[in-house]
């Protein structure tokens, strides 16, 4: 438990017990084929709040993470059962268009993947594929709103036709934000959005997230224990496809209920 | 880990590192001769490739590069108003009308029997007489007067010019006699013959005549059948590429279309130019030796590897940019015609223009297909009837007479010039389009 106890926890008082729930996961089954990758996950994510899958490799939290905007529908071979919802809305109806789906729930990927175009287009894509800009001016507007947002503005303003592909990697993960911010999302998912990055790098993001916390509902899978710690109020552990535990951040870190949680947070596994 | 190293060092056992047993030592030497060796071999399969290219490409332009040269003949002729008529100039015979002249700036006598006049005829290219014959035609004024006629000299005697038919030959094996070739060195001397630049062979077409004939016909007509093959082997292609890489469900289904895709690209090219055959000009009636029915059938032919090429550009993308566009909410469609087909396009490119480049110098299956023919014009559209060039340098090869070889080989390097040119725009659009991600 020593370890526990050097890692800061993000601050008491956003803990929103209280607040909405936003996602809420129930008895998800994923299955690549005939294998299965996870098990009756059941979790529930609230509004205005960090969420950090934790778990060692191939537990199956980007798995999970994937199911949220269907992501996993693109995977040949791939099922998922069970039912997940969004506002109480089920996000795998047949009926559920997925590219609107998306359009609601941005993604951020490990590796920062900006389309071989400008800073500006990168933004702008997904505005103007979704109709949201009547102008030009007002797809600026946007793009100057989420690069503003995604903290990008200040070093990229007189550069916005400069590839994207151009900027460092840090840069590029929080111009990939700005392009998820851009389509207005409400639900931001984050798979291991740091683990690419140097620790500079890495403290930018983690601040950009804890603003972006109080008007979004981030998920985000990380490795980085200190992370989970650091950035999100829940902490959710997953292990061999199973959801372990989940519970505050400040719960799981201090006082594990699972031997499995206590062992992996304390180093001993994983 | 250092600590338990220097400890045991200390202690006096055998440091790792040190002291190789006398096998490792062989070892090593063994691996180093190999790695030698292996270098050695690759240098030598790259000469010999080497070697071989060289020797092809010296054959061809040393056999070749004379038929960019010829030799034309520029005589003053006098229009003997007793021997042409101006109510009827066809009647005239202008050959001995050139001949003569000939004779006259030779020196040599009209004998009785018109055996110099023949072997004078034989100096001149046939092309002058209908020359003549033609502005006479336009203009009956010019009887009476001294004209000067430019034109070819004969082919027979250009090989002679062109030292090809040596005097070293015996006379009864060549088909310039002693005399003419004392004529044509006089004529040159004179200046009526001079050399040049060969430009007829690019702005003239096929010929029964080897000194008028040229390329400009069958470059023509590539360029219509190569149009035709690559407005329907390219849309085509790369939509069905784009279909099987990123819309189709991978089934027993696909997996079959896949193999198949794959034995099309090696199946004869001569199995297209029969089904092409049966397909096009007997069933559907498309015209025979026609640039379109060419076009059809190396479109079939390239198809397969236009797709394949594509689908492995389609790959090359990394998944990174298919899910970012998904992940902001494009749906399939939009996520490849606006990133993964954008980015794809430098390969398709290259792709595309290397089985375009292989279909223009495609001969087997254009046999099949009537192409093989004697085509004198140019084609006028892509139905008419044309020859392309590997089909010309077929066609000039199996040709009896000698000064068609040169054609032969100069027709080649054409070929290869425009080859050469593909290719290169190959690696220019590459380099070009290429982009990094």
């Amino acid at each position: 438990m020593q370890m526990t106890k050097n890692v800061t926890l993000a601050r008491a008082e956003a803990l929103p017990d209280h607040a909405p729930i936003k996602i809420n996961a129930m008895g998800i089954n994923v299955f690549y084929g005939e294998k299965q990758a996870l098990f009756d996950v059941s979790i529930a994510c609230p509004d205005r709040a960090v969420t950090a899958l934790i778990g060692p490799s191939g537990c199956g939290k980007s798995t999970f993470l994937r199911c949220i905007n269907r992501m996993n529908d693109t995977i040949v071979g791939c099922r998922v059962d069970g039912r997940i919802e969004i506002d109480n809305e089920d996000v795998n109806l047949k009926s559920l268009d997925p590219v609107v789906l998306r359009s609601r729930v941005g993604m951020v990927f490990q590796k920062p993947n900006p389309f071989p175009k400008s800073i500006f287009d990168n933004v702008a894509y997904g505005p103007k594929i979704h109709g949201f800009a009547s102008s030009k001016s007002e797809l600026e507007g946007i793009v100057e709103h989420s690069l503003k947002k995604a903290g990008l503005w200040g070093e990229v303003a007189d550069r916005l036709h400069q590839p994207g592909t151009g900027l460092s990697g840090g840069q590029q993960q929080r111009l990939v934000i700005a392009r998820a911010i851009a389509v207005n999302p409400e639900v931001i998912l984050m798979d291991e959005p740091c683990s690419a990055l140097d620790p500079i790098a890495t403290a930018k993001i983690e601040e950009l997230m804890d603003e972006l916390r109080e008007q979004y509902c981030i998920v985000i899978v990380t490795h980085s224990m200190a992370q989970a710690a650091r950035v999100s109020q829940r902490t959710a552990f997953f292990h061999l496809g199973r959801l372990v535990e989940a519970g505050t951040t400040e719960a799981i870190f201090t006082n594990p209920t699972d031997p499995r949680t206590q062992d992996y947070i304390t180093g001993r596994s994983g | 880990m250092t600590d338990a190293l220097l400890t045991a060092d200390a202690a006096g056992a055998p440091d790792p590192r040190r002291g190789r047993t006398a096998d490792f030592e062989a070892r090593v030497k063994k691996r180093n001769a190999a790695e030698k060796r292996f270098r050695f071999y690759g240098r030598l399969a790259i000469f010999v490739a080497l070697a071989f290219l060289v020797t092809l490409l010296g054959r061809i332009v040393s056999q070749g590069y004379h038929a960019f040269t010829a030799y034309e003949v520029s005589l003053p002729v006098y229009i003997d108003p007793l021997r042409v008529d101006r109510a009827n100039p066809m009647g005239a015979n202008y050959d001995a009308l050139i001949a003569e002249a000939l004779l006259a700036k030779i020196g040599a006598p009209n004998d009785e029997l018109g055996e110099n006049l023949l072997a004078a005829q034989e100096l001149v290219s046939t092309d002058l007489g209908f020359n003549l014959l033609d502005q006479i035609r336009k203009d009956p004024n010019l009887v009476g007067k001294t004209l000067t006629l430019k034109g070819p000299v004969k082919a027979d005697a250009q090989l002679y010019l062109k030292h090809e038919i040596k005097r070293e030959t015996a006379e009864g094996d060549r088909k310039i006699s002693d005399q003419q070739m004392d004529w044509i060195d006089k004529l040159e001397k004179a200046g009526v013959i001079t050399g040049g630049f060969n430009t007829r062979f690019f702005t003239a077409s096929d010929s029964t005549e080897p000194e008028q004939a040229g390329v400009l016909g069958a470059i023509v007509g590539s360029a219509l059948m190569l149009f035709v093959t690559a407005l329907l082997a390219v849309p085509t292609g790369v939509l069905a590429a784009v279909y099987l890489e990123e819309f189709a469900p991978k089934n027993r289904w696909t997996d079959l279309i896949e193999v198949n895709i794959n034995n099309l690209a090696a199946v004869p090219s001569i199995v297209y130019g029969l089904l092409g055959l049966a397909l096009f000009i007997n069933w559907m009636g498309v015209p025979r030796s026609s640039p379109l029915v060419g076009g059809l059938v190396l479109a079939l032919m390239a198809l397969p590897t236009v797709i394949i090429a594509t689908r492995s550009a389609l790959k090359a993308v990394p998944p990174s940019i298919r899910e970012a566009a998904l992940g902001v909410g494009a749906s399939r469609t939009q996520t490849v015609f606006h990133h993964v087909l954008p980015l794809a396009v430098p390969g398709v490119m290259t792709g595309v223009i290397l089985s375009l480049a292989h279909a223009l110098g495609e001969t087997a299956p254009l046999l099949m297909v009537g192409m093989v023919s004697f085509n004198p014009g140019i084609p006028e559209s892509v139905t008419s009837a044309a020859t392309v060039l590997p089909v010309q340098v077929f066609i000039w090869e199996t040709a009896s007479e000698r000064a068609f070889h040169e054609k032969t080989a100069a027709a080649i390097m054409v070929l290869i010039g425009f080859m050469i040119l593909m290719n290169l725009l190959a690696v220019i659009v590459r380099r070009k389009f290429e982009r990094r991600w």
